[in-house]
């Protein structure tokens, strides 16, 4: 069977792949894309830890066929930090310990972020709903939920 | 390499002549959240996957000018949530969608999804069945609608024949004082399959409930609709001898099964304990309209 030619973008990129028609979009962001920071843990949509969003809306990219992102807005956590500048989710994480061995991480930044893009203030039994698909396997939740409220706090004083 | 082919029709007619075409090869693809699981167990492997996402019917959220709502098959638990309307007619139903699983599976998945994939255990169908909520099919031979609770055939499988997608969902216009509520009984917080999920749908006028419809799931092979429950409530104020009388009702039409997840007697308990919870939130929220 022919290759699927798709054309999407990628963290603001403009990006063309070919997919196999069973593939999935983490195979491909870590496969051909080279985009390894979504990892696969679970590979079932159970741990979120290859979160990404598509048009803007948070999903597991092992649950969503690679073909599907035609015409899509791609973004992964790859693209979180400007440049050299970390987003500041990935520096509070740091500050505060928020990880151990790190493979949740990435999820857990993509989730937090596109909950904190919906809602600047949110409580910490809402951030504990949202990130309910994300799951840190050193069982490091507190400092993780502590390190998104922490953010959101200073987030919202940077605007004022 | 694979040997699956996947397609994106624009139109409802394309994708129906895709699945009659396919004969029972092909997989409908709306959010994925249980076909690409599926498809990793290689518990089923399609020749030919529809993305049915890009059909307008499938997608859309319409209030009707009755008061009532039409909703695309495909439309993810998210849209739903974002709704500015649809949570504040039908609270209990939006509930039911938003619990099934995570925050990014609710950027997904879709109650049609839940209601084909024939769980007995789909957290959206109970709710959907005290709705009265309609399903609209269309195949190889047009048209037809179909309750919801007639929809599910059994674990896994479905009522629609070959070649039959599901379009969306009718729900009736809501008389005023009316209120739905659902509620699962899980072990833990989030992320689990119901024991038990109970669906409560009811009107009250001054205080008396005139209508009433309930939905089971978990209990049995398939969600059940408890008439029975209903009829005790109906012509009530909702008094204790009122709830407890729907509570036997919906205890003795359980026959489930006895896993891991709970005993037989424990989710036939467990359901006359959902039943009186939800009619209560339910009636709140009617006295609330």
């Amino acid at each position: 069977m022919a290759k699927l030619h798709i054309s999407a973008t990628v963290n603001g990129e403009p990006t063309e792949f070919l997919c196999e028609p069973d593939e999935t979009m983490l195979d491909v962001l870590r496969g051909p894309l080279g985009l390894t920071g979504s990892k696969e843990g679970c590979g079932s949509g159970d741990c979120g830890a290859c979160s990404i969003t598509l048009d803007g809306r948070l999903v597991c990219s092992c649950l969503m066929l690679a073909a599907e992102a035609e015409g899509a807005d791609i973004r992964t956590i790859e693209g979180m930090a400007e440049g050299d500048t970390l987003h500041p989710l990935q520096r509070k994480f740091l500050e505060m310990a928020a990880l151990q061995c790190g493979i949740c991480t990435p999820g857990m930044l993509v989730a937090a972020k596109a909950l904190l893009d919906r809602n600047p203030d949110p409580s910490e039994s809402e951030v504990r709903y949202w990130l309910a698909g994300n799951l840190c396997r050193c069982t490091g939740y507190d400092k993780i939920v502590r390190a998104v409220l922490e953010t959101a706090a200073e987030m919202r004083e940077a605007v004022r | 390499m694979s040997d699956m082919r996947y397609v994106v029709p624009r139109t409802l007619d394309e994708a129906v002549g895709a699945f009659a075409e396919a004969k029972g090869a092909a997989r409908i693809l709306a959010g994925g959240t249980d076909l690409l699981v599926q498809m990793r167990a290689g518990a089923v492997r399609p020749g030919l996957v529809i993305d049915i996402k890009k059909i307008a019917e499938l997608t859309g959220i319409e209030e009707t000018a009755d008061g009532g709502f039409r909703i695309g098959g495909a439309v993810a638990g998210a849209r739903l949530a974002e709704h500015p309307r649809f949570g504040k007619v039908w609270p209990g139903l939006l509930e039911a969608i938003n619990l099934i699983g995570s925050t990014q599976v609710q950027g997904r998945a879709s109650a049609g999804g839940n209601l084909c994939n024939g769980s007995p255990a789909a957290d959206s169908v109970p709710a959907m069945v005290a709705a009265g909520a309609v399903a609209t099919l269309q195949g190889p031979k047009g048209r037809r609608e179909m309750p919801v609770e007639d929809v599910p055939a059994g674990p896994g499988r479905t009522n629609l024949q070959p070649g039959e997608i599901l379009v969306g969902f009718i729900l009736p216009p809501r008389p005023l004082g009316s209120g739905d509520a659902y509620l699962r009984m899980i072990p833990r917080t989030e992320m689990d399959i119901a024991v038990v999920g109970c669906g409560v749908n009811l009107t009250l006028k001054d205080g008396v409930c005139t209508a009433a419809r309930v939905g089971l799931g978990a209990v049995a092979p398939t969600v059940l609709r408890v008439d029975a429950a209903a009829k005790a409530l109906i012509g009530s104020r909702l008094d204790a001898a009122a709830l407890d009388a729907a509570a036997a009702a919906c205890r003795a039409a359980c026959h489930p099964i006895d896993d891991k997840r709970g005993t037989i007697a424990y989710r036939t308990e467990v359901a006359g304990v959902l039943l009186k919870r939800a009619a209560g939130i339910a009636a709140d929220r009617a006295k609330g309209a």
